[in-house]
């Protein structure tokens, strides 16, 4: 299937960018999204901007060792303290369950897993316990009285070490997650030899014994016939997610129901896991959550630690507020796992790979296994289509914050990882760097990952522009004159340019809409997306007011507040939104002008074929008897059943049909899954393009332009899009450029928690005028011809910065991003990478 | 209402509190105390009677044009009597430390951070936050309606303090270049990151601002 003809290949390399909102009323053009002027004059409330009658506050008291066990607890003086509430530990936090999933099926407890509050911390700064009081002042002192006895444990902060002979472990049960069959991953113990270790004495990552591997092609010979083959070693950095709003929560109970306050990256996906986590029915579980400050992964269904003002509230019969602050945020709002890699690439001599040998150690962290290393096998195998390729990885526990899928999680690391390869490659064989990279670009349904098991069969994509890309992007970025002009150095200047391609998943399927045309003519659309600052809680149902031609300002979206129906929803996470939603979108807006037509029918005579949608009524085609949405709505009221939601549509999930219940008798009531044919996975796609200017004489670089061209469909929202490719870009730049964790191996403690020593980039560090465009070019596979961008440009942006400073001073400058000042000073003099790439969080 | 009418109450206490808080705020190791304590005062459901209590004194503040009577200890930070005591929950806390700049306020015209800023020291000037600059009449200020109008930033948990910021500095230099506002505002940090369409959205906010 994925095989495609040499006429279908030239009919996709005719494709040209089209404008943006070509052929449609709303999609593809700018508007102001209907949350703005809540935001703009601080009215929007986020969770910390909620207040109860009788609030209490609670703070946590973190592990001060890396991996301990808490023997005795006494809070006896605390609790006397005037203004102390009460304490929760960790015995108090229920423990794992089994759960069945959307699927419906069981998912077994995890007996490795998270808890909120633990007696056997895994890392310096785990929750060990909560004080609530009646101020946060008044916890702090309580929190001082506490008398708390801890016994050291054996730790390890650093993967590669934790693999070498005769160092301790992670956890007691072993260092290494190793997946067998379709089990979760458990943990083993895992040692290579001395003779594993050999290589580490030239600078090389060691590869010993890797749990994880898949193989296709023959590598071998991929090799064998390579006019080149490079074989580098390259460590990615751990970097905290950091959404500039902490995960701040308030609970309060109400007739046996929790109300929880707290940002997340969905709103619908939030309530099961909450009702996991507490043991209790979901629809026990009330959950606001209006504005989130940024999520980037790390608020999918919000943090764990949620738990703790749910139980103390509990506990205290009183609404609890816990703040988080910065430093707090660094150890429980997780991180992207820092990989180092080896890998050996065969080219041929067009630039053309070969094939592709790749060994990673990712770090998992203190809790659970991570898709990481997996990510970057496919990822790789994707964006540069080698035509053989082996992939091993070990996946490390050490005792350091936990991880969680940071924003194109292994893809990132992929791109950081071959990209300065590529660079260096098209040096050494005298290609340009834009030529090498369209020799190896994906086309079409490109294939990636090894063969399915079952079927012998590669998984491919949907659909693929990324040439158009590069090329357009190439032609913005005037890339052949950026590269001719000279000269290169002046005094102590010089300058780069660099260009990566970039790409990752952008969307799933399977879910639902849910809108409600009202008796006051309104359309009401339910929305169960996450508002983190996408605008997809928004922008995708411009594809249902599209679908019903109608104008966007007789739409109304209801999100935010789980005791409002909604819809069954995708979490905002993997950038699956814009496309699963606008698919289920696109799905209720024909579901609703089918209902209507049959309403009109019914009520004016004829078929419903005869009528149609358009301007807020329902009317006979070519004139004649027509309704407004307002009567149609009351019309449907009247006729009941499935016109006004005391039926659901029988094709949608569960929870929809709850939704629908609820809003039975309100107006036409309109639900629908999104059925539609999916042929392929769906990935976004980017070129990216920078130019850095660095200065020899005190390391110091700056960015002077950036561009990224992307391929991710159909333009929904432009200003949005806008705000994703560059925003994500500059997540990524942060990886190249300054972001990274720092741990004392000695103690386990992290030196690097707050904004001032591991800081995000700020306005200075980016160009003032970043570039961005888009092709345009619908997806084949998805009505709206729309996918997700959240994850797609952070590899891009990372790797073209890193590839611009490898054609600026050569490529025996790093072996470890990020690249800072110290990096270049030492490595440009000593004419060879002079940080180890091997240790971690130096 | 000037200090004399103050009440004064328990200032040996507030000395000590105020020692106490800004040291473990400062140092806050993350070892046993999790961070820097505040204390927060909510009549209705305490009564005003606390364990750490005392130290607090009457002040009036000027906020956005009005005068507001308030209890705030001598160690109470701005950001904190503005959103918890006076209910302007626009100003954000992204650090609490002068790292971040979401809790940006203007005093007396200048750009301060709130969250290190002491309440009792702002007496007699004037504070305008995110919610005193729109009209009464509702219309928004030209820089909030540039942002409307150009989508300029993402989750927005950075825009009230972006938008101050870039207010301050306007009054300073109203015609700046790209670059000039670039440096205005950058103590305010973003974390989802279009800086470009961010300062698109405020440079439109200065051409607004000459136009009005
Ligand atoms: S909250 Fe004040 S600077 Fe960050
Ligand atoms: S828009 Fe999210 S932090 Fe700035």
């Amino acid at each position: 299937m994925a095989e495609m003809t040499p006429a279908e290949l030239e009919k996709i390399e005719s494709l040209k960018p089209i404008p943006f909102g070509t052929g449609y009323k709303l999609i593809g053009k700018d508007y102001s999204t209907n949350d703005l002027v809540a935001k703009v004059t601080g009215r929007a409330k986020y969770a910390e901007d909620f207040r109860a009658e009788g609030m209490l506050f609670c703070r946590l008291v973190l592990s001060p060792m890396p991996h301990a066990r808490v023997k005795r607890i006494n809070a006896e003086k605390a609790l006397a303290m005037p203004g102390v509430k009460g304490i929760l530990t960790p015995d108090e936090v229920p423990g794992h369950a089994d759960y069945i999933n959307d699927n419906g099926t069981t998912i077994k407890a995890d007996k490795w897993g998270e808890l909120a509050l633990t007696d056997h911390p895994m890392y310096q700064g785990e929750p060990i316990l909560a004080v609530a009081a009646v101020d946060e002042l008044t916890a702090a002192e309580a929190i001082e009285a506490i008398e708390i006895e801890m016994e050291p444990l054996p730790f390890n902060t650093d993967p590669l070490d934790s693999l070498r002979p005769g160092t301790g472990n992670a956890r007691e049960e072993g260092n290494v997650w190793v997946r067998e069959g379709h089990e979760a991953p458990k943990l083993k113990v895992l040692k290579w030899t001395d003779e594993d270790f050999a290589a580490e004495k030239e600078g090389k990552l060691p590869m010993g014994h890797a749990p994880d591997e898949w193989t296709y092609g023959d590598v071998d010979a991929g090799f064998k016939d390579a006019a080149l083959v490079l074989d580098e070693t390259f460590l990615t950095p751990d970097v905290s997610h950091q959404c500039l709003e902490p995960r701040t929560t308030m609970a309060h109970w109400q007739n046996g129901k929790l109300f929880l306050y707290t940002g997340t990256q969905s709103t619908y996906q939030t309530v099961p896991a909450i009702a996991r986590w507490m043991h209790m029915d979901e629809d026990k579980v009330v959950f606001i959550s209006e504005y989130t400050g940024g999520g980037f992964g790390s608020k999918i269904t919000g943090g764990l630690t949620l738990v703790v003002p749910a139980l103390l509230s509990k506990k205290l019969n009183a609404p609890v507020m816990m703040r988080i602050s910065r430093e707090e945020e660094h150890f429980i709002g997780r991180a992207r796992p820092g990989i180092r890699g080896r890998t050996r690439v065969g080219f041929a001599k067009d630039g053309r790979i070969t094939a592709v040998d790749m060994f990673l150690v990712s770090d998992a962290g203190s809790y659970g296994s991570n898709g990481d290393g997996a990510a970057c096998g496919s990822i790789t195998s994707l964006l540069y289509q080698p035509p053989a390729m082996r992939w091993r990885n070990v996946t490390v526990a050490t005792n350091t914050p936990p991880r969680s899928a940071q924003s194109a999680p292994g893809g990132m690391q992929a791109i950081a990882i071959m990209e300065p390869i590529l660079s260096k490659a098209a040096r050494k064989l005298g290609i340009d760097q834009v030529e090498l990279r369209r020799v190896n670009c994906p086309e079409g349904k490109a294939e990636y990952g090894p063969p399915n098991p079952r079927t012998g069969k590669r998984a491919y994509v949907t659909s693929c522009y990324l040439k158009q890309a590069l090329d357009e992007g190439a032609k913005k970025f005037n890339w052949k004159e950026r590269v001719a002009r000279g000269p290169k150095q002046v005094g102590t200047k010089v300058r780069g340019v660099g260009v990566a391609l970039s790409t990752y998943h952008g969307g799933s399927i399977g879910f639902d809409g849910l809108l409600v045309i009202t008796p006051q003519g309104r359309v009401q659309i339910h929305s169960g997306i996450g508002n983190l600052g996408t605008e997809a809680v928004i922008d995708v149902h411009r594809a249902a007011a599209e679908v019903l031609n109608v104008p966007w300002d007789a739409c109304d979206i209801i999100w935010g507040d789980t005791s409002k129906p909604m819809p069954y929803t995708c979490a905002s996470g993997g950038s699956q939104t814009t496309h699963a939603m606008t698919r289920a979108a696109h799905a209720v807006g024909l579901e609703c002008a089918q209902r209507l037509k049959e309403v009109a029918a019914k009520t004016l005579g004829g078929q419903p074929e005869q009528y149609e949608v358009g301007n807020l009524r329902v009317f006979r085609k070519g004139g004649g008897a027509g309704m407004s949405f307002a009567q149609a709505a009351q019309a449907a009221i009247k006729l009941g059943g499935i016109y006004d939601g005391h039926e659901a549509n029988p094709d949608v999930h569960k929870a929809t049909k709850d939704a629908v219940a609820a809003l039975a008798g309100q107006g036409l009531v309109a639900s629908a899954k999104d059925k539609y044919p999916h042929d392929g996975d769906s990935y976004s796609y980017l070129a990216c393009f920078a130019e850095v200017e660095t200065d020899v004489e005190t390391g110091k670089y700056h960015i002077t332009d950036y561009l990224a061209y992307a391929d991710v469909g159909t333009v929904v929202h432009p200003a949005a899009l806008g705000g994703q490719v560059l925003g994500r870009s500059t997540l990524g730049i942060a990886h190249a450029i300054g972001q990274k964790w720092v741990i004392d191996p000695q103690y386990g403690a992290t030196v690097a928690k707050r904004f001032y020593q591991n800081r995000p980039p700020t306005i200075l560090d980016v160009p003032v005028d970043m570039q961005w465009d888009a092709l345009n070019i619908p997806d084949p596979e998805t009505p709206v011809g729309a996918r997700g961008c959240g994850e797609p440009p952070v590899g891009g942006g990372c790797a073209s910065i890193l590839n611009a400073l490898s054609d600026a001073l050569g490529d025996n400058i790093y072996q470890r991003a990020p690249v800072n000042a110290d990096t270049i000073l030492t490595s440009y003099e000593a004419g060879r990478p002079m940080q180890n790439p091997l240790l971690a969080h130096i | 209402m000037s200090d004399l009418t103050e009440l004064k109450t328990g200032e040996g206490r507030a000395k000590e509190i105020t020692r106490r808080n800004f040291i473990l705020g400062v140092i806050a190791g993350g070892a046993v105390v999790s961070a820097a304590s505040y204390r927060f005062l909510s009549s209705t459901a305490h009564g005003g009677v606390f364990a750490s209590d005392a130290g607090e004194r009457l002040i009036t503040l000027n906020v956005n044009g009005q005068q507001r009577r308030v209890d705030a200890m001598r160690q109470e930070t701005l950001a904190w009597t503005l959103r918890y005591k006076l209910g302007l929950t626009g100003t954000k806390l992204g650090c609490d430390r002068a790292e971040c700049g979401s809790c940006t306020v203007l005093i007396d015209d200048v750009p301060y951070y709130a969250c290190s800023v002491l309440t009792h020291t702002v007496r007699g000037r004037k504070v305008v936050t995110i919610e005193g600059l729109a009209s009464p009449s509702g219309k928004l200020h030209p820089v909030q309606q540039a942002v409307v109008d150009a989508q300029g930033f993402q989750c927005a948990f950075c825009m009230s303090g972006f938008i101050m910021s870039a207010v301050g500095y306007l009054k300073q230099n109203p015609n700046p270049t790209r670059e000039q506002l670039a440096h205005g505002v950058s103590g305010n940090l973003c974390r989802c990151q279009d800086y470009t369409k961010i300062l698109d959205s405020l440079m439109k906010g200065a051409e607004y601002m000459r136009r009005a």
